[in-house]
């Protein structure tokens, strides 16, 4: 008899603000444990939360991008309880009126179909402190430099069946909301991070109890942790057991996962609405003004780079897979006025991709701006440079040698399209190759891309290849 | 002597020197000395630091740079975070916090120039209306040892009464600031709440928190509002709105003024000679050319149970930061992290703040939350709108501060329930977040009795005024005990 598997899941998006959500400490990821926490943070008394109100607008642009209802009077709530990273034993949140209500995000199937996943809301709140054990011997440590970050929690419905669907809807809403410029993304730091509720039942009865799955960094581990759940959990029913709610932890090296808590651990949260804290009003004068800058969203950017740069399915999804490399696309193909889509398509994919890959860069991080590789493409363009002779040019601007112009004078790359100089390239190999040539004219015409390629190489790959070509089959005839 | 000035006597005497602020901070100093061993109305007493902000005082008002309080000496409630000095809230638990903040209202006022004497005794967490339940040891009342100085802001009236400081801070979530002003002989206002920021004061309900004056005189306690009073960024439920001077009004004639009386508040459980003592305050004011009309508040009962829910339910969670982790008392030998919570948290607080905390956890749990909270959150409102629906009739009420005269020192210790019904005067404001004065109006039984008077939203200067007026035909404010002059 067959299972369905239903899997939702919980997302933490860590807010990119320079400061945190109630306190004016920085946010900066690494610093020394206790560094960027201040008073507030350390839930002092006396001290008082004051709302960010950066946060806001982050929160209600990923509202609309989800298509989402957003809450025009939305309200902290304190979610009570004690625990040594949680400095004020209560954790402010959003409970019954969240700042984003029901949306929904498409996702794309391997098979390549669409499904709609529902997004139940999403909410901000605060992060806590992280516990240190080792640092101080014998004793557990708590750094509060976390504490109070700004997270927006966003809730999907219980709308996905496999675990592929689940990293489909996690890789999707880690694009969007990069592309928002709300998160960096980073799930290594924690500014990214994703909870799975998984279950399963026997088609057509009510939901079975479900597990959670927590603090997974990668989506790899995401996805074979909730393969093992649901493996796990339809032994253990099959095998007469039942399956209790409880939260576990997936352990990568046994690729098992185990339990942290059952439900029978669970706080009561008392949550109630914090007194400290005013509703956050939003009017619908608001709400336009921030649509009116929400960018250009992954889909419609790739069905536009399809239909309007002529570029495959595969390469626009490739150009999109970020906003800085859809950007920086986009400038170079502005720069190079749009002569030859195709050809920066293919340095964006290839080249620079490849770069970027083996360096473990970041579009951002780039040491080639898009003026650069603009610049290096109108020469291949003018027939300046070959494509070849541009690989070699590219590597040198990578390595911070200048651009492309610079680089192609001072090495001397510029190529050769002088009709006398390839000429006498061309009269040489013919006069050192007698015996080809005479195959050639026996009729082996393939030996045309021999010739080709003696010529090239006495020239040191700067003869331009077309010219080449074409003089090699007149003097041949 | 001294002590007998008005704030603005004081103010004129210092300028003109008469006399130095640190010779004005001495002269509290040494009657602190002499009396406070008795009274018990300080936790900490701040010699030091006042002398050096008296010298500082006086340096500004050579130098032609003072303003009216500068160089007059002030005494903080305990609940008021205050740089460098121990902040205890009169609880075990803070026996060891010495704050390395100062409260706005602090900063305001040591802005100002305004030396810091000490900080006055108080019930724990402000959680009580005799300042019995301080870690410290009760505050004894100036007018009768026998008698409990009210509370929570027991300490700052008794300081006001016994003249161990011209002007003292005080906070008032059910009626912390009008009520021990009434048993103490003092004058008292509570503000419209976010008037006064609640920055640096320690947190016991939230939203009913407001921080307020008590001095001598109506006119001196519109002058230190002047001095507290104002937004604050780091306080959400600050008002952004601009200050008005509260003096303004101050010498306004009464003529026309509508006077609210509501018959409920002279009902059953009033003692009969706190309510001729008040019926003959309100007959002064008439004859300054008031009119006195009938008003209702019907749901006057309910504010004692609600406040009871909702004033519980934040503190539970307002004093969860009391963990034994970070700061204040931390249980010896802890054998795991619960044992460190549980006994830190059973050995740091003291029984009422306990209670409370039990209370309020109990009111927001899951399945007793809407019975309880949110009803109360609804009782809330119904008592605010009676008020504004009685403001339509009248410009302020007025009636009693508290169903009797102060009690004894342990009388009611053993009675929560009659301690709690005592504040059913002063809880409702709490509830709508009114301004409300108290000033005193006359004896019973040699203890001293307050008038109580309400005011619609931002009517401070109004209120002050009425104070003022009242004071100019009455001497109940410049009375001192004897033992005290």
């Amino acid at each position: 008899m067959s299972w369905e598997v239903v899997i939702g899941l919980e997302i933490h998006a860590q807010l990119t603000t320079k400061s945190k959500i109630f306190s004016g400490a920085s946010t900066a990821y690494g610093a020394a444990p206790n560094t960027q926490a201040c008073p507030i943070d350390l839930g002092m008394p006396g001290m008082l939360p004051v709302l960010n109100q950066a946060v806001i607008g982050k929160s209600i642009i990923l509202g609309l991008a989800l298509d989402a209802e957003i809450g025009k009077r939305s309200v902290f709530d304190r979610k009570n309880y004690f625990y040594p990273d949680l400095p004020k034993g209560y954790q402010t949140s959003q409970f019954e009126f969240p700042i984003v209500g029901q949306g929904k995000l498409e996702i794309e199937l391997e098979d390549g179909s669409k499904k709609v996943i529902g997004v139940t809301r999403a909410h901000l709140e605060e992060d806590a402190g992280k516990s240190v054990h080792g640092l101080v011997p014998g004793q557990t440590g708590v750094d509060l430099n976390r504490s109070g970050t700004p997270l927006l929690e966003i809730v999907s419905d219980p709308d996905m069946s496999s675990a592929k669907e689940a990293v489909a809807y996690a890789k999707k809403m880690h694009e969007l909301v990069q592309y928002l410029g709300i998160c960096d993304g980073n799930m290594q730091e924690g500014s990214f991070r994703v909870d799975s509720n998984v279950s399963v039942r026997r088609p057509g009865e009510p939901l079975g109890t479900r597990a959670e799955l927590k603090n997974i960094n990668s989506f790899r581990f995401i996805e074979k942790a909730i393969e093992i759940e649901i493996e796990r959990q339809i032994e253990l029913i099959e095998g007469g057991g039942t399956v209790v709610q409880e939260t576990r932890l997936y352990d990568a090296d046994n690729n098992t996962t185990r339990s942290m808590r059952t439900k029978e651990d669970a706080n009561d949260y008392r949550y109630f609405p914090c007194p400290d804290l005013l509703p956050i009003i939003i009017t619908d004068e608001e709400i336009e003004a921030i649509r009116a800058t929400l960018p250009e969203l992954p889909d419609a950017k790739r069905i536009r780079f399809v239909s309007e740069f002529g570029l495959s399915e595969y390469d626009a999804s490739v150009l999109t897979s970020s906003r800085a490399m859809a950007e920086f696309f986009e400038k170079v193909v502005e720069l190079t006025e749009a002569k030859d889509i195709k050809l920066c398509a293919n340095w964006m994919t290839s080249g620079f991709s490849a770069a970027l890959n083996r360096d473990s860069l970041s579009v951002e991080q780039s040491p080639v701006s898009a003026e650069g590789l603009a610049g290096m493409i109108l020469r291949i363009l003018d027939n300046s440079i070959s494509g070849k002779i541009a690989k070699q040019v590219f590597e040198a601007m990578w390595n911070g040698e200048g651009s492309a112009d610079e680089i192609i004078d001072v090495k001397g790359l510029k190529q050769i399209t002088d009709t006398g100089a390839i000429e006498s390239l061309v009269d040489d190999v013919l006069a050192n190759n007698p015996e080809q040539v005479e195959a050639y004219k026996a009729g082996q015409t393939k030996m045309l891309g021999y010739f080709v390629g003696q010529i090239m190489k006495a020239s040191g790959g700067q003869a331009n290849p077309g010219q080449v070509n074409k003089m090699l089959v007149s003097k041949l005839k | 002597m001294m002590h007998n000035l008005t704030i603005k006597q004081m103010s004129e005497k210092l300028r003109a020197g008469e006399f130095t602020s640190v010779q004005l901070t001495q002269h509290y100093l040494d009657r602190i000395d002499q009396y406070d061993a008795e009274l018990n109305a300080y936790i900490t007493v701040t010699p030091e630091l006042a002398i050096s902000m008296a010298e500082e005082a006086d340096r500004r008002i050579a130098a032609g740079e003072a303003e009216l309080l500068t160089g007059i000496p002030v005494a903080h409630k305990d609940i008021f975070c205050t740089d460098g000095v121990k902040t205890s809230c009169a609880s075990k638990m803070l026996d060891n916090f010495i704050a390395p903040y100062d409260a706005n209202v602090v900063s305001l006022l040591k802005k100002v120039g305004m030396p810091i004497l000490g900080k006055t005794n108080m019930d724990e967490f402000a959680m009580g209306s005799s300042s019995e339940s301080s870690y410290y040891g009760p505050t004894k009342n100036p007018w009768d040892h026998k008698a409990v100085p009210g509370g929570s802001s027991g300490g700052a009236a008794a300081v006001i009464a016994a003249g161990l400081a011209p002007m003292a801070t005080g906070t008032d979530t059910g009626g912390s600031i009008r009520q021990p002003a009434a048993f103490c002989g003092i004058t008292g206002i509570k503000p419209t709440y976010g008037a006064v920021s609640r920055f640096g004061i320690i947190a016991y309900a939230s939203s009913f928190d407001q921080a307020g004056p008590m001095t001598r005189s109506a006119e001196d306690s519109a002058w230190m509002l002047n001095a507290m009073a104002g937004f604050d960024e780091r306080d959400s439920t600050s008002l952004e709105r601009e200050t008005p001077d509260y003096t303004a009004e101050l010498d306004r004639s009464l003529k026309g003024l509508k006077v609210g009386v509501p018959a409920e508040y002279f009902g059953e459980g009033l003692d009969p000679e706190v309510s001729n003592i008040v019926k003959a305050a309100i007959d002064e004011v008439k004859k300054l050319g008031a009119e006195v009309v009938e008003v209702h508040l019907p749901n006057k009962a309910l504010a004692v149970p609600s406040y009871y829910v909702l004033a519980p339910a934040e503190a539970s969670s307002n004093l969860s930061r009391f963990d034994g982790v970070r700061f204040g008392y931390r249980c010896e030998q802890p054998k795991d992290l619960e044992d460190l919570y549980k006994r830190s948290r059973s050995e740091g607080f003291g029984e009422e703040v306990k209670r409370r905390i039990m209370v309020g956890a109990y009111a927001l749990s899951a399945g007793y939350y809407d019975a309880y909270y949110l009803k109360a959150q609804k009782l809330r409102r119904m008592v605010r709108d009676d008020f504004i629906k009685a403001f339509e009739s009248c410009d302020v009420i007025m009636g009693p501060v508290a169903p009797t005269t102060a009690f004894n020192i342990g009388e009611k210790s053993d009675d929560q329930v009659s301690m709690y019904l005592s504040d059913l005067y002063t809880i409702p404001v709490n509830l709508a977040g009114l301004p409300a004065l108290s000033v005193p109006a006359g004896f019973a039984q040699e203890r001293p009795v307050g008038l109580h008077i309400v005011g619609p939203y931002f009517s401070e200067a109004k209120l002050l005024n009425i104070g003022h007026q009242f004071q100019q035909v009455t001497d109940w404010h410049t009375k001192m005990p004897a033992q005290y002059q």
